[in-house]
């Protein structure tokens, strides 16, 4: 019969030549292969010294995006929440003042934009469902804690600083996204 | 015995004690490195450059762990099992010629620490001891693993020594005596045993293998079926000792080794050295000999999987003894022939 995949193997029960039952060719041998192993070169990446170089389109910890004049791009619209198949994500919606139009870019906003980073699976699904562009996945790594609610990530960690920026430029790559 | 004797010998062995000791916790470290370099990894590196102070750290660790003892355990024996393994291991050093004779202060010093007219013998008189210590270890511990890891030992120790003292008989043969200092002088030069004993060399190397419990033949200890084997139970110095005295008695036997069958502190061309330049050329000559018997032993640990224990008796009992007899009668006659007595 055609085998499906070029994985068959005739299985056989020859008893072993001589030169089998030796042994010892079969432990030169494979003493060789270790030898070969010895001599080759390491791929470890020595981890707090250097680190392993991100692929752009890499799904780290998010940001929310702020415009070109540092007002929140989030409108709490809750798309990315409903997107969410970990559930990750909640948030309550606030309606601007007047004197906050430097805060906010559009009269709602998210009042707390909470994050669990526990069930964030980092599938990027908030992102693609975000129709302000307000939240993008980065390169950068969620870092360790010793308590679970530490990684509840609020407002104060995923917005960005006026004059911190995070560049997400490398993931829009489709050309749709133009801003920074 | 006059006083600079004492003193001498008392300098040689503190030395040696401090050397095997040394020596057994870098071989941990090189253990582990090349156990990493054959599984492209690279091994502690951690703990000063290149991980050089790795047995260091271990050995704090060691230490500063727990020291139990099992409440079921039999207190005194289960004390003096490790003790007992280490001393053994570290014993067998003192019949070992580790050069020519050195001349320091005006004095002939020989590097042997004591120089029997029966070495060979008490190696494997010390040697057989040792299994003591990993037997009273198992029994001690009151669990059924360690136990077992214990028999096997013994069982094991048995089934090995037999091929390993015929192998060793022919060079005894050759040589004319027991003493291990009139063995390597009867190799001067390149003149070594291995190029007219290759199979006793190569049956005394898997049963010093098997003597060792090292990988193919580490059956008492294994940690997939046994759970560590005979030192489940011990933790601490005790478990410490235990694997250091099987570090100690690999350097100590891949030394006999050298000396049996590599020619010990010979190398060729020794004639053109003498006095104390020729004595530090041949304790080099015997170390790099010695080095590279670890290396060996290490390499074949990481590329062999363990046997299993009926295919360990059969090697040991239907293959290996009767090849090493065979081998005695043939030397036996060729011995005879050449002395004139048939």
């Amino acid at each position: 019969m055609e085998s499906l995949t070029n994985r068959k193997k005739v299985v056989s029960d020859k008893p072993m030549t001589l030169w089998e039952k030796i042994y010892i060719p079969a432990i030169v041998g494979g003493m060789m292969t270790t030898f070969k192993h010895m001599l080759r070169r390491r791929k470890t990446i020595k981890y707090p010294e250097e680190t392993r170089v991100f692929a752009p389109v890499y799904r780290g910890q998010h940001v929310l995006k702020r415009d070109e004049q540092g007002r929140e791009n989030c409108t709490a619209c809750g798309l990315c929440a409903v997107a969410c198949p970990a559930e990750a994500i909640t948030m309550t919606s606030a309606e601007r003042k007047k004197g906050e139009e430097h805060l906010y870019r559009e009269e709602k906003y998210a009042s707390s934009y909470e994050i669990n980073m526990l069930r964030c699976i980092f599938c990027g699904l908030c992102e693609e469902a975000c129709p302000k562009e307000a939240v993008f996945l980065t390169d950068r790594i969620v870092t360790t804690e010793f308590e679970r609610d530490e990684f509840i990530y609020g407002k104060d960690k995923l917005v960005e600083a006026i004059d911190d920026r995070i560049d997400i430029t490398k993931r829009q790559f489709t050309g749709k996204r133009t801003e920074k | 015995m006059d006083t600079a004797m004492l003193i001498e010998k008392s300098a040689l062995v503190l030395l040696l004690f401090l050397i095997s000791l040394g020596v057994a916790a870098y071989q941990t470290y090189f253990e582990r490195k090349l156990a990493a370099w054959i599984q492209d990894r690279v091994g502690p590196d951690r703990a000063g450059p290149f991980g050089i102070l790795q047995p260091i750290a271990d050995g704090t660790k060691m230490f500063l762990k727990e020291d139990f003892i099992p409440a079921k355990a039999d207190k005194w024996l289960f004390i003096i099992g490790p003790g007992i393994s280490m001393f053994t291991a570290l014993i067998t050093s003192a019949v070992v010629p580790w050069g020519t004779n050195l001349n320091l202060f005006g004095r002939d010093i020989s590097l042997q620490v004591a120089d029997f007219n029966i070495g060979i013998l008490f190696v494997f008189g010390v040697v057989s001891i040792g299994v003591y210590g990993i037997m009273i270890g198992g029994w001690a511990s009151n669990n059924k693993y360690s136990l077992y890891g214990a028999i096997r030992a013994s069982s094991q120790m048995i089934s090995y020594e037999l091929a390993m003292g015929i192998s060793a008989i022919t060079i005894v043969m050759l040589s004319g005596s027991l003493s291990l200092n009139d063995i390597v002088k009867s190799q001067h030069g390149m003149n070594w045993n291995i190029f007219y004993q290759p199979v006793a060399f190569f049956i005394f190397f898997i049963t010093s293998l098997a003597e060792l419990n090292r990988a193919p033949f580490d059956l008492p200890e294994c940690e997939s079926e046994l759970i560590g084997g005979y030192h489940t139970e011990y933790s601490s110095m005790k478990l410490g000792l235990y694997l250091f005295s099987e570090y100690t008695s690999m350097f100590v036997s891949s030394a006999i080794m050298a000396i049996l069958f590599f020619g010990g502190y010979n190398f060729p061309g020794m004639d053109a050295f003498s006095g104390n330049t020729l004595a530090i050329l041949s304790i080099a000559a015997f170390a790099l000999k010695i080095f590279l018997f670890i290396f060996v032993i290490m390499w074949i640990r990481w590329t062999i999987p363990r046997f299993r224990f009926d295919q360990l008796m059969h090697l040991g009992w239907k293959v290996l003894i009767p090849v090493a007899i065979v081998n005695m009668l043939i030397t036996g006659l060729v011995v005879a022939w050449n002395q004139g007595w048939m």
